[in-house]
């Protein structure tokens, strides 16, 4: 049906340097001259599952915090400097670690690192400031989760039904009450603990001399003051042996939807066996000719939409142990979640026995390989890419092979995985409608 | 510690227009290639005039224009473009039927190739039709559940009363009644060249783009219907409209106000006036009703180009007890940047912001690709950039001035606000006149 021939995938040569700072900051430089624009980001080893117990959502105000001011910069600052250079900027709290990134013309690449290394040395925590941001926050949960249908479905829904320890089943975004009672102390020792310039790295890509900007990296942040990285914590939990399933009403959903999530292997120390896993999730879910979406959207038209991926955020590549391949369906008005899961496990139980139709594997990775590297196109998403593999990896240069890596996953591979998506491994959780009933 | 000042910027890369070609086959299709050998990729954009066509029908065609050919299926069509990493998707607006994919750059003659196939044969199979159709009822449900969905609708039919762009949602019933005849009926007479314009970006020689799709397009039928928009109603200020959202925990916040096409003389001044009124993070009312009150999340103001006309919209999701007061502030700094000229530095950083974020719009494949298919769409070109940016560098304090007290000023304001009437209503007719519409 398709060409049999199939396509070569072809290789990126991002350039890749490499070096550790005295005080320990690692930094990754991937010159590339063909824009005159620049890639910053700063990546700190901490996220939501190592905020303390009765301070859900820390790790992200703490984030907001991190734009507040520092030793050089008045509130307000950081933003008028980026934008007034004509850049853009932002930050995000992961699971496992929280980023900090600009976009700017090239000629701003030197006020850039002037910035971030300011707020390195330590953000003004202030009493006004802190308040200010619990309530921006508390606005970007209501726009984000509570004033929406699915808001926080499932990456905040599901976490808590398949894990039991706080660091992996906590709303990573928070509750009210929490983030009211976080107080100035509390941030002062979350950064001492967890913002070391030896639990940190710095990306840049795009067009500068390299050179030139390890001097001015050597100026900015070569006096921060060296503080060891904390010990990086372990957040195992055993595999679930009983299916486990949950269901919430949500008041302004007006249909069914459903998420599962099975364990996969560890994402660092087992890349080999965990990639399979991120394929599969493709062969399942990737456009109009995917195993599940011709099967519940097309054939049987038991749900809408159907989608699935690797971490409850979404990023294969930018999580540790332990994580989750998710599936996850929007139904029909009165369409039953029991069957959805039912058809799903056959289509598994189909694939682990019968294998992969000629052809639809190399077509699942060739559009894996234009995925991949579109993501990398701005350079900002290789500068933040790059910044979390050397964090977690050691390993930026790993963005070069990943298309390949990812075309040399075998059928035998992906019957496997899909032969331990089994049911007693499942965690699911389902809203139930509560709008417009 | 020590103070460290402020490293000055080094001096700017000036703006370079990518190696282009153009040519606009007999058949009335434009073909657009742009160069941007940044990664093995190619963008692919065809814009389709598709004003005045109706609602439903536009949408559920845009949904099942890949649902299959008379000899290929949808799952059929999805794997060949797969194939060569590729993948294509539709979608209309009130101007235009958007085809947009990417695929590996070695696969781009083959996604033509299957483009081509699906403008020439369509099949709009019934079984297709009904389940893309359900789909798509489904996807509207959910929408009317969301609060930025559901205030523009009010915004849209409060500011272009009697116009096109009035209602650009249809409702589940009518998109419920739609037939497969009708779709072939509407393919056949809108969905042609005539008009059409096609953008490749990417790892290509622009030459050999054009040559490649004037092989794989040339063939695609010129012949069929044109439909004109009259233009955007002039907008009318009047009392503030207020949509009952009961038990809504957030009011969201729209003002509408009247703008002027990209090239208009009064553009760029009017960018820049927005921007330092609150089109950007470092604006006067994102600094207030953000970092200083902490009201919302995510205000933006923003000019939105339609063919028909251009508008200004002023938007934000404000917790529901401080409605009132963040309505306060949102016409104040309209009215302070109307009344008052601003100051020089506030000017420079918006401009160097402005003339910045061009260049980054224009540094990935995807963009480019976004930003020529939509200057297509006005019969504009990538030099558009050089000329804007030469108007955005000329734009003095006076102009800024002129262009804020003429187009930000709150006289001139369509204000809409969604939320639950019965705890906002009283505080914000406290403000400014308010008219109320029950349950949306």
């Amino acid at each position: 049906m398709s060409t049999e021939t199939s396509i070569q995938i072809p290789r990126t040569a991002y350039e890749v340097e490499r070096f550790t700072l005295p005080n320990g900051l690692r930094v990754v430089l991937s010159p590339d001259r063909s824009a005159p624009v620049i890639g910053v980001a700063v990546v700190y080893d901490v996220g939501i599952r190592s905020e303390p117990e009765g301070r859900t959502g820390f790790a992200h105000l703490f984030e907001h915090l991190m734009f507040q001011g520092s030793a050089n910069l008045e509130k307000l600052a950081h933003f008028r400097h980026v934008q007034g250079a004509g850049g853009t900027f932002n930050g995000s709290t992961h699971l496992d670690y929280t980023d900090y990134f600009e976009t700017v013309p090239s000629n701003a690449l030197e006020r850039m690192l002037f910035l971030e290394a300011d707020r390195m040395r330590g953000p003004r925590l202030t009493e006004e400031n802190l308040k200010n941001q619990i309530d921006v926050v508390k606005e970007e949960i209501r726009v984000n989760v509570l004033n929406r249908p699915y808001g926080g479905f499932p990456w905040l829904k599901l976490p808590p039904v398949m894990f039991d320890t706080f660091p992996n089943a906590h709303d990573g975004y928070g509750s009210f009450s929490d983030l009211e009672a976080a107080t100035v102390a509390d941030a002062a020792e979350f950064f001492d603990r967890y913002y070391a310039c030896g639990n940190a790295t710095l990306s840049v890509s795009g067009d500068f001399d390299s050179a030139y900007a390890r001097t001015l990296i050597e100026r900015h942040f070569g006096d921060v003051p060296a503080r060891p990285a904390p010990q990086l914590a372990d957040f195992d939990e055993p595999d679930l042996t009983a299916e486990r399933r949950e269901s919430y009403v949500d008041r302004l959903a007006p249909l069914p939807a459903v998420a599962s999530a099975w364990r996969v292997p560890n994402p660092i120390t087992d890349f080999a066996g965990y990639l399979p896993y991120v394929v599969l999730a493709e062969v399942l879910t990737d456009g109009d000719a995917s195993r599940l979406v011709e099967r519940l959207v097309l054939k049987d038209r038991t749900v809408t939409s159907v989608g699935g991926y690797l971490g409850f955020m979404g990023e294969p590549f930018e999580v540790r142990d332990p994580t989750a391949l998710l599936l996850q369906s929007h139904l029909p008005p009165g369409g039953s979640v029991d069957k959805v899961l039912v058809t799903i496990d056959e289509e598994l139980d189909r694939l682990a026995t019968d294998g992969l139709t000629p052809g639809e594997l190399a077509r699942t990775q060739a559009r894996m390989a234009t995925h991949l590297l579109r993501e990398t196109d701005a350079v900002l998403g290789r500068a933040l890419r790059m910044a979390v593999l050397e964090l977690q990896r050691g390993n930026p240069g790993l963005l070069n092979d990943l298309p390949h890596l990812i075309a040399e996953v075998t059928e035998e591979q992906i019957r496997s995985a899909a032969a331990a998506l089994r049911p007693h491994r499942r965690a699911s959780i389902e809203v139930v409608p509560g709008g417009n009933q | 510690m020590t103070t460290i000042a402020l490293p000055e910027l080094d001096e700017t890369r000036p703006l370079s227009l990518p190696l282009q070609a153009e040519r606009t086959l007999p058949n009335g299709l434009t073909v657009l290639a742009i160069r941007r050998p940044s990664v093995p990729l190619a963008e692919v954009r065809l814009r389709v005039p598709f004003a005045r066509t109706e609602l439903a029908e536009a949408a559920v065609l845009a949904q099942t224009l890949f649902s299959g050919t008379s000899t290929k299926t949808t799952v059929q069509i999805a794997a060949d473009l797969q194939a060569v990493g590729g993948g294509l998707g539709a979608g209309i607006d009130p101007d235009r039927l958007l085809i947009s994919g990417n695929s590996l750059v070695s696969g781009l003659d083959r996604l033509l190739e299957l483009l081509a196939e699906v403008l020439h044969d369509a099949a709009y199979p019934e079984g297709e039709v009904a389940t893309e159709s359900e789909r798509l009822a489904d996807r509207i449900q959910v929408a009317q559940s969301q609060p930025a969905h559901l205030a523009r609708v009010a915004l849209l039919k409060r500011i272009y009363p009697g116009h096109p762009y009035a209602v650009q949602t249809p409702s589940v019933e009518e998109v419920r009644a739609v037939t497969p005849a009708g779709l072939r009926a509407l393919h056949a007479r809108r969905l042609h060249p005539a008009g059409a314009t096609l953008v490749l970006v990417g790892d290509l020689d622009p030459e050999q783009a054009v040559e490649i799709a004037a092989k794989r397009l040339g063939g695609w039928d010129g012949r069929g219907e044109t439909a004109e928009l009259p233009p955007i109603p002039a907008l009318t200020p009047g009392p503030l409209l207020l949509v009952d959202r009961p038990g809504a925990v957030q009011s969201s916040l729209r003002i509408a106000l009247p703008a002027v096409p990209r090239t208009h003389p009064d553009h760029a001044a009017l960018q820049l006036a927005n921007m330092i009124f609150g089109g950007y993070f470092s604006s006067r009312w994102v600094e207030n009703i953000r970092e200083d009150k902490g009201y919302t999340y995510g205000p933006h103001s923003v000019i939105e180009h339609s063919v028909a006309g251009s508008t200004l919209t002023v938007s934000a999701e404000v917790a529901t007890e401080v409605t009132a007061p963040a309505l306060v502030e949102t016409l104040y700094e309209l009215g302070r940047i109307a009344a008052l000229p601003v100051a020089e530095a506030e000017l420079e950083q918006a401009r160097q912001y402005t003339l910045g974020t061009l260049q980054l719009g224009m540094s990935t494949q995807a963009g480019l690709a976004g930003l020529a298919s939509s200057y297509a769409g006005f019969g504009l070109r990538l030099t558009y950039l050089a000329d804007y940016s030469e108007r955005l560098v000329a734009a003095t304090l006076e102009d800024v001035h002129r262009a804020a007290a003429t187009y930000l000023a709150p006289a001139v304001a369509a204000p809409v606000i969604l939320g639950d009437a019965e705890k906002i209503q009283a505080a914000v007719a406290a403000i400014v006149p308010v008219e109320v519409e029950s349950k949306p």
